[in-house]
């Protein structure tokens, strides 16, 4: 207690009121916007939440929302959707960013305006690349059946049949999220060592061979943790989806972050909402610390 | 200029095509009338028609949505730079005890990577029960936290890079923490801000859940209102494409004057 006591004072003191001043608000808003918040969202899980007469009531249910979740419609097809759409996306995204980064990392001129132009989509808001790819995928009308059509493919219904919608958004997270990728590998790249690449070349070593042999593994660790972190990232996905699909047809293109949108906004279900985000958190904690360990060796950021 | 390598050239302009295409096809679907679009011309004459429907009908909300937008992007990239350059600051260079700042960091490192729909619902309930939702105020608070930890990543980063020597100096003249930050760092960390403050603007700028969630039409972004054009029972299209075309707008700017503050904001903030 009376050390207690010293450690508060001391916190208080002249000597550290700049401490205390420029961390408070950064610590007030940590807790009272995520921590309270995350909390609240574990409470509410064991709860079923009423609203009546502009106010809320509260019930306790216990484990059941948690043990409803497997049985709910959206719950487990949103996940595996998220899964599918994530992983699909990422391999993409890190193949296409991978040969693009190369490509830029040997040209000379045109460098800046490559990069610029690459960066635009993942500068605009993520609702206008949906209403972008809403006009180009509409059925009677859009820019992708009329150029299909030249090659005598009849016209689909990308985003409104259950076979394509689903690779119809993927698409476009793909054509989204490929300039992220690249500009971290390019990166990557550039922060190479050059002499490797020179020796090679004197010993007579293929550019492909290079690449294969040099590049590759050098850079596998910068590989593996854009992987991981695009793929938590590719949860968050829900722009996009509610302007395209809205998470349709059927259960098609439902995605994790739109099933606990349409239960806590739409259907009012706080209790259920919240048990879903539970599930959701558990699961992009365990990949966070995933990528967290497997970037360990590479993270020097603490008081270098 | 090295000839051999103009075969990784067509590629490159390949790939700048398929992402400029799709731009080109929507501003250009700004400047047709609905029969136009709807049949799908490639020729068309411009009209405004689009654009006069967003500001000049009479239930036009986007000039006030564009205004939402504006304050609330800038007052929340304001209270991000000054909260995390304070912090990062006072994290990364007066010696607070190690497991303090790991756990701060740790922590907003979880946090940046939740998907926000787990914890807005419970934004929302709180908003609701303080008389908060509805308010550019709410979202403004919701904005500063969820690019807060970017914003404290990156100046840590940033601050990271002037030598320890020079607060040093500064210490030995006789200055005390808040005049070493304000006349050492700040000046020194001024690129850096720039950055963060392009990046944390732009994704303000861009947000849709946040807002979707905590305003109704008066206080509502424009994004918000470009998803409402598509969610009608009749799309309209025309308004929804110059509503993303007038949107799209800031960060373009942004993009051609200061590409170099952001390639190295994006690196700083994802690299680590």
């Amino acid at each position: 207690m009376l050390k207690l006591n010293r450690i508060l004072k001391a916190i208080f003191s002249e000597k550290y009121r700049w401490h205390l001043l420029s961390l408070s608000p950064l610590i007030a808003f940590l807790f009272i916007f995520t921590l309270l918040p995350i909390s609240n969202v574990v409470l509410m899980s064991f709860f079923n939440v009423e609203w009546s007469h502009g106010a809320s009531v509260w019930e306790f249910v216990g484990f059941s929302n948690y043990k409803d979740l497997p049985g709910n419609r959206f719950y487990i097809p949103g996940i595996i959707n998220t899964i599918i759409f994530a992983v699909i996306a990422v391999i993409f995204q890190m193949i296409i960013g991978f040969f693009l980064a190369l490509m830029v990392s040997k040209i000379t001129r045109g460098r800046v305006i490559f990069i610029t132009v690459f960066l635009l989509p993942i500068l605009i808001p993520p609702i206008v690349i949906g209403s972008i790819w809403k006009l180009m995928y509409g059925f009677d009308f859009g820019v992708i059946n009329q150029i299909t059509a030249l090659f005598g493919i009849f016209p689909k219904d990308w985003l409104g049949s259950k076979e394509l919608a689903l690779m119809s958004v993927i698409i476009v997270d793909i054509w989204h999220w490929t300039p992220f990728v690249f500009l971290l590998l390019l990166a990557g790249i550039e922060s190479l060592p050059e002499d490797v690449y020179e020796a090679a070349t004197v010993d007579g070593v293929s550019q492909w061979n290079q690449v294969k042999h040099i590049t590759l593994p050098l850079l596998m660790s910068t590989l593996i943790v854009t992987m991981i972190f695009r793929i938590v990232v590719a949860f968050k996905v829900f722009d996009e989806i509610y302007l395209l699909t809205s998470g349709g047809p059927g259960t098609a293109t439902e995605v994790l972050s739109f099933s606990i949108y349409r239960t806590f906004f739409n259907e009012d279900r706080v209790g259920m909402g919240s048990a879903m985000s539970i599930g959701a958190l558990f699961l992009v904690s365990i990949l966070t610390v995933m990528a967290i360990l497997l970037s360990r060796r590479r993270t020097e950021w603490k008081n270098a | 200029m090295r000839n051999r390598h103009s075969f990784v050239f067509y590629p490159l302009v390949a790939y700048a095509i398929v992402v400029i295409a799709p731009f080109l096809w929507i501003a250009g679907t700004a400047f047709k009338r609905q029969i136009d679009i709807l049949q799908g011309k490639i020729i068309f004459t411009p009209v405004l028609s689009n654009f006069r429907q967003l500001f000049d009908s009479r239930e036009a909300t986007f000039l006030n949505d564009l205004y939402n937008s504006s304050v609330i992007a800038v007052s929340s990239t304001a209270l991000v730079l000054v909260i995390a350059t304070a912090a990062a600051f006072t994290l990364q260079r007066l010696s607070m005890p190690k497991w303090f700042i790991n756990v701060i960091f740790l922590w907003v490192l979880i946090f940046y990577m939740l998907p926000p729909i787990t914890f807005i619902g419970a934004w929302f309930i709180m908003a609701d029960y303080i008389g908060l939702f509805n308010t550019r105020f709410a979202v403004i608070l919701g904005h500063t936290t969820i690019n807060l930890p970017l914003g404290l990543w990156l100046m840590a980063t940033f601050i990271n890079e002037i030598p320890k020597e020079l607060l040093e100096a500064a210490r030995v003249d006789g200055c005390n923490n808040r005049q070493i930050f304000s006349k050492v760092i700040v000046p020194l960390v001024k690129p850096g801000l720039i950055s963060t403050g392009v990046i944390v603007f732009i994704f303000s700028w861009n947000d849709f859940l946040v807002a979707l969630t905590l305003t109704t039409k008066a206080t509502q972004t424009v994004p918000v209102s470009i998803a409402t054009f598509a969610q009608e029972y009749e799309i309209r299209y025309g308004a929804m494409a110059a509503g993303s075309f007038i949107s799209t707008i800031p960060a373009l700017v942004l993009l051609l004057i200061g590409q170099k503050y952001i390639v190295k904001g994006l690196l700083a903030g994802a690299v680590k």
